[in-house]
Parts: structure tokens; C-alpha cells; sequence
């Protein structure tokens, strides 16, 4: 251990100390404040205590909701990753081709979020959309605004596209990172292809990816803006995902406390397991 | 096991080389004989490492042949070489064990378990490697890390060749030594043909029974130390090695003399009658076989001492021959006159160059 000479150090360290409670942890107070008391107006206001936090647990939509939210992060990255991998594998490492292919698989990144729902709304449609029509042509049934699966269909092949152009980017600047000396040396051992991504490439990769599954995971636990645009929630509250009702909550029905307490929990969710996916990732590696 | 030949190699990494600077290697025809130990000894970007990755096949030559023994290899992919090449930096499987890492070029050629082991045993006790079988490779320090990339070579029965690309740059200086004679213990007890690649002189002058000096993508000289050192083929292995170089002094031959600012020398010996019509002549001369005469010498050529430095055993003289320098290499303890003294060139010793080759001594 170093030990510290003198305490000036903490000066050093004051202004971002200040910055950050002033952004964070100030208004993360608030969210605290709301969460356990009732207000009925800017003079009224009862402690409750944690009624409001029993009440969101014990809520059915809310426990659907969070079933569906696990659901879909789930699924996106399981899908998401191993494609993002794959993509960056196929792209060129070097050369103009290999500018051109980045910039084109980053499109979809810069593209705004209600935008990218706007776009999948009119593309989806059955009867004018090129993708709905183009199944229902096909001869399978698909409809989004009525059928759950197809709604479910759409916004994970949504999310994939929007957002597998991001795990690629990560893969592909951790593959440019290696050493041709690693590759050279694994023909030299006469290594497979497929030797070469699982004792090579997928290795190098381990930190870049850990960063891809924490992002992805919580970008899609948190999703809001492309579902609302494409299918509001709908049908029924099959794509009714957390921010969704966390919004019709607080914003819709102006019901502060309960909103607060559910945004809190949402939020150690979110800390709790990215917390275990960043463990197990690491103890993968060291093992 | 078998001789390495390279016939007629050039290589270019351009497409369409036209311009001589364009080709990393010019012309190479050299023969790697079996069993032997090479040091490949060059600056940077002389060709050293090209040459090194076509031999293993890592790069294929624009022109010329490569030929195991026998059998032209210059189309076979490089898993199908009889070649193992250690780099630069460790270059380890980091998941693996020390035991995994080993026994990964034997597996990939499905080698059967039982034979596997005992190979992997025989090389990890070879290179001290016994006690880590089992260990993380990621965590052993860069000496191992690179007696594991070596290991890697060794336990394939067939490796006819091991070629060394700066191994040992990461190293220590103090393990560096160890190194260099665990190298030696292997060559002796499998007798590869091994090439070390190198741009350290001393490096290469240890290891090396044969030392082959590249030069701006040509071979210039293929011998023991001791021709490089004595006899140095091109003015650039004069330069290169030794410490300090080979003392250059441009000359014009004016009948039976050869002028130089500051002095002349009898043209004397067999490269008398020898002068080529044109060229650049230059006179090649140690530092360490330069004599500081004292004016004794009637021959003495005047010179004025006008810098010394003590570098413990020995000390280096810069002279001044009228307008031209030279050092001159001492025994610590020999006295060293200040101011105005007089300096002998023995011609046996004195090499002539024409166009940067020698043609031969002024005895």
C-alpha cells in the first residue's frame, strides 16, 4: 500500500466530487425523497415509508413487465453478440474497403431513436410496409398492430439492426489489435481456422466484449423509444416494456411515489446485474 | 532434415516495383546448411525478417526458389513446412496451460496422446519448463513466455529449421546470457538448422558458428566472426561491427601511392596491379590495428590526438591526419602521447574498397 504523504490530494479530487453530486447523486435524492412520501400538492405531504415499494413489487404489470423486459434483453443478446462477432470477423481489416464497410455498418448508430422506430413502423406495415407486405407475401401471417409474435418479431429484428453495428465496431477494433505475430505463429502451429477464433481471436476479445454485453444490456434493459414509436406498447401490453409503463406512470397518471419507488428498483436491477455479468465475464477469463 | 537453399530470391512488397528501393530483398541465392548455426545480422529494414518469413513461408517471394533438401517448398503453405519461427514477443495461447501451449502444434497434427505427453515432457525438462506445466502461460514472465514460444518449435519430431526473429529483445540483459546458452544446449542435443535474426553484433557473434550480414535487401557477406571481423567483404560489415567501426578513408591512387587529405600510402601487394579503372576507392582499417608510432617510425604518417576516450579496458584515440579523422583503439595502460604524434597503418591489415567491396590488403 502507498500511504499518503498529506491530505491535499482530497482538493484534487473536490471538484469532481462537486460535479457529480450536483448531476447524480443530488437528483437520485429526490427520486429517494419521492419514493417515500405521498404528495398531494407543494404543501402537502405524508411519510409512507415503504408502501410505495410494496405496492410496485406486488404489482402485476410491473412483474409482467419486468418478465418481458428479461425476456428481451435476453434474446437480444443472444443474438446480438455472437452476430457482432461474426460481422467483424467477415470485415476487411485494412485498406479502403475496410473504411468503407465501418462506415457503412455504423449507419444505423447514427441514426436518432425515434427515427429508427419511425422507419420499422412504415417498413413493418402489412398491407404498404416493403418488409410487412413482402412476408405476408410469402404466405406468412404477420401482422405487428395485432399479433404479439409479430410485434415481438419486429422490434428484436429492430433492436438487432440497430444495434449489432455496435458490437461489431467494438469486435473489429479489438481484432485490429492483434498482433499479426499471433496469427502467424498459429500457422506456424498448424492451428484451424476455427483453433485460431477460440484460442486466439475470442480471447483478445474478452475485454471489448465485456464492455458489449454491459452496454447491450443495459441499453435494451432501458429501451423505450423505438417500441413506443412502432407499436406503443401494444397489442394488448405485449411490448409493454418497463420504461413504458415507468412513463405512463409518472408522466401519464402523475403518480410520483410509486414512479419513484419503481424507477429505484429498476435501477439496482440494472446495477445488480451488470454487477454479475461483469464478475462471471472476468472469472470466465481467469479461470 | 535437410538444407535450406533460397535460389534467385527477390521480393517486393509493392504490386508493381520499378524503382530498386521498392524491393525488400534484391537478390538473395544463399544455401542454410543442415544443422547449422546462423545468425542473420542486418539494420532495420534491410530485408531480415522477409527473408526469415519466406523461409517459413509466411510470405511468398515475388521472384526465386526455396528448396527443402530436394523438394521446392516455395508453393507450400506454411503449416506444411518442416519450420517453427519463435517472434519477436512471446506469442502464447493466453488461455492455455504452459502444458497446453506445448502440446498445441502436436494436437493440431493429430498426434496421439500418449506421444504427445512424452514429448511435451521431454521439452518442458529440456527448457526448464517442468515445474509450470500446469500454470496459467499468461502469467509467467517474458524469459519463459519465449522458452514456450521455443518449446512450441522443439516438440514437433519433424522441425527441420528453427528461425529466430529477435527473440530476445523483451529480455533481460542479465537472462538474456541464460538464454543464449539454453539456445546452444538445444542446438547441440536435436541439431536444427537454426537462423537467429538479430541487429545485435554481439548477439549474433556469440550464438552463430556462421553469420550471414544482410545489407539493404542483399546478402554482403556469409563467415565466421572472425572473417567479419578481419576480413569484411562490403564496407558496410566494417562499419557494422566492431566498436567502434571499421576507419574509412576515401584515396585516390596517384602512381605507386594512394592519396588521402592528411597523408598517402604505398601501393603495395596484390591489389596493386588489381585497381579497377573506376569506382570509389577507399582504405578499410581497424581501430584496433592502427599504431600510434610516437614519430619513431620513419614511415609514420603525422597526426595530432585530439580527443581520447577510457572505456575500460581499452581506450579510443581520435586522430587527425590533416583534415582526416580516425580512431584508433588502445590497450588501457599503453601510453597515449598528447598533441602531434605519428600513426603506422600495417598494410596487412590496411583493406582497399572499390564501390563499398573489398578487392583485397595492401600486403
Amino acid at each position: 500500500m502507498i500511504q499518503a504523504d498529506n491530505n491535499r490530494a482530497w482538493f484534487l479530487v473536490l471538484p469532481v466530487v462537486l460535479v457529480v453530486a450536483f448531476t447524480a447523486i443530488v437528483p437520485l435524492m429526490t427520486v429517494v425523497n419521492y419514493s417515500v412520501q405521498d404528495i398531494f400538492g407543494p404543501n402537502t405531504r405524508v411519510f409512507v415509508g415503504v408502501e410505495w415499494f410494496r405496492e410496485v413489487i406486488e404489482d402485476d404489470r410491473i412483474r409482467a413487465a419486468f418478465a418481458r423486459q428479461f425476456l428481451f434483453s435476453f434474446l437480444v443478446l443472444l443474438i446480438e453478440i455472437p452476430l457482432g462477432v461474426a460481422v467483424a470477423l467477415i470485415l476487411p481489416l485494412r485498406g479502403w474497403r475496410s473504411s468503407l464497410a465501418v462506415v457503412a455498418i455504423a449507419l444505423p448508430l447514427l441514426i436518432p431513436f425515434n427515427v429508427v422506430g419511425m422507419i420499422w413502423q412504415v417498413f413493418a406495415r402489412p398491407e404498404i410496409g416493403l418488409l410487412g407486405a413482402g412476408v405476408n407475401a410469402l404466405g406468412i401471417p404477420y401482422n405487428y398492430t395485432a399479433d404479439p409474435l409479430s410485434a415481438w418479431a419486429t422490434i428484436i429484428v429492430m433492436d438487432v439492426w440497430h444495434w449489432t453495428p455496435l458490437v461489431a465496431l467494438l469486435a473489429f477494433a479489438g481484432l485490429r489489435s492483434i498482433s499479426p505475430a499471433y496469427y502467424q505463429a498459429a500457422r506456424i502451429d498448424g492451428a484451424s481456422r476455427l483453433a485460431m477464433f477460440l484460442f486466439i481471436e475470442l480471447p483478445k476479445l474478452r475485454n471489448v466484449l465485456t464492455i458489449a454485453v454491459l452496454l447491450r444490456f443495459m441499453d435494451s434493459f432501458m429501451i423505450y423509444t423505438e417500441p413506443f414509436v412502432v407499436t406503443g406498447g401494444g397489442p394488448g401490453s405485449s411490448t409493454t416494456f418497463l420504461s413504458i409503463n415507468l412513463v405512463k406512470m409518472a408522466v401519464g397518471q402523475f403518480d410520483l411515489g410509486p414512479a419513484a419507488a419503481f424507477s429505484l428498483l429498476y435501477f439496482l436491477v440494472i446495477l445488480l446485474f451488470s454487477y454479475i455479468f461483469y464478475t462471471i465475464l472476468q472469472q470466465v477469463a481467469n479461470k | 532434415m535437410s538444407e535450406i537453399r533460397i535460389e534467385g530470391l527477390r521480393h517486393s512488397y509493392a504490386r508493381n516495383p520499378t524503382a530498386s528501393d521498392l524491393w525488400a530483398l534484391k537478390q538473395v541465392d544463399h544455401v542454410w546448411r543442415d544443422g547449422g548455426a546462423y545468425a542473420l545480422l542486418g539494420p532495420s529494414g534491410c530485408g531480415k525478417t522477409t527473408m526469415l518469413n519466406i523461409i517459413s513461408g509466411l510470405v511468398r517471394p515475388s521472384e526465386g526458389r526455396i528448396f527443402f533438401g530436394q523438394r521446392d517448398v516455395t508453393e507450400v503453405p506454411t503449416e506444411r513446412r518442416n519450420i517453427a519461427q519463435v517472434f519477436q514477443f512471446p506469442v502464447l495461447y493466453d488461455t492455455m496451460t504452459v502444458r497446453g501451449n506445448l502440446a498445441f502444434p502436436l494436437r493440431n497434427r493429430g498426434v496421439g496422446k500418449v506421444e504427445r505427453q512424452a514429448r511435451v515432457e521431454e521439452v518442458a525438462a529440456m527448457l526448464g519448463l517442468s515445474d509450470s506445466l500446469d500454470l496459467r502461460a499468461a502469467g509467467l514472465g517474458a524469459a519463459e513466455k519465449q522458452m514456450i514460444s521455443l518449446g512450441r518449435g522443439l516438440v514437433r519430431a519433424d522441425v527441420a529449421a528453427i528461425l529466430f526473429d529477435e527473440p530476445l529483445t523483451v529480455i533481460d540483459p542479465q537472462v538474456k546470457f541464460s538464454l543464449r546458452r539454453k539456445l546452444k544446449e538445444v542446438h547441440e542435443r536435436f541439431k536444427p538448422t537454426l537462423i537467429y535474426v538479430t541487429h545485435d553484433q554481439n548477439e549474433a557473434l556469440t550464438f552463430a558458428d556462421q553469420v550471414v550480414v544482410m545489407y539493404d535487401g542483399e546478402v554482403v557477406q556469409v563467415g565466421t566472426p572472425e572473417d567479419l571481423y578481419e576480413r569484411p567483404a562490403h564496407s558496410f560489415v566494417g562499419y557494422f561491427i566492431g566498436s567502434p567501426g571499421m576507419n574509412f578513408l576515401p584515396v585516390q591512387p596517384d602512381g605507386e601511392r594512394l592519396v588521402f587529405p592528411g597523408g598517402a600510402l604505398a601501393l603495395s601487394g596484390t591489389v596493386a596491379g588489381a585497381l579497377p579503372d573506376r569506382g570509389a576507392l577507399k582504405l578499410g582499417i581497424r581501430p584496433s590495428a592502427v599504431r600510434l608510432s610516437g614519430g619513431k617510425d620513419p614511415g609514420a604518417i603525422p597526426a595530432d590526438v585530439i580527443d581520447v576516450e577510457v572505456l575500460g579496458a581499452y581506450a579510443i584515440v581520435e586522430l587527425a591526419l590533416g583534415p582526416t579523422r580516425i580512431k584508433a583503439r588502445v590497450r588501457d595502460g599503453a601510453p597515449i602521447p598528447s598533441g602531434a604524434t605519428g600513426v603506422t597503418l600495417p598494410p596487412e591489415q590496411t583493406l582497399l574498397y572499390s564501390d563499398e567491396r573489398l578487392i583485397g590488403a595492401l600486403a
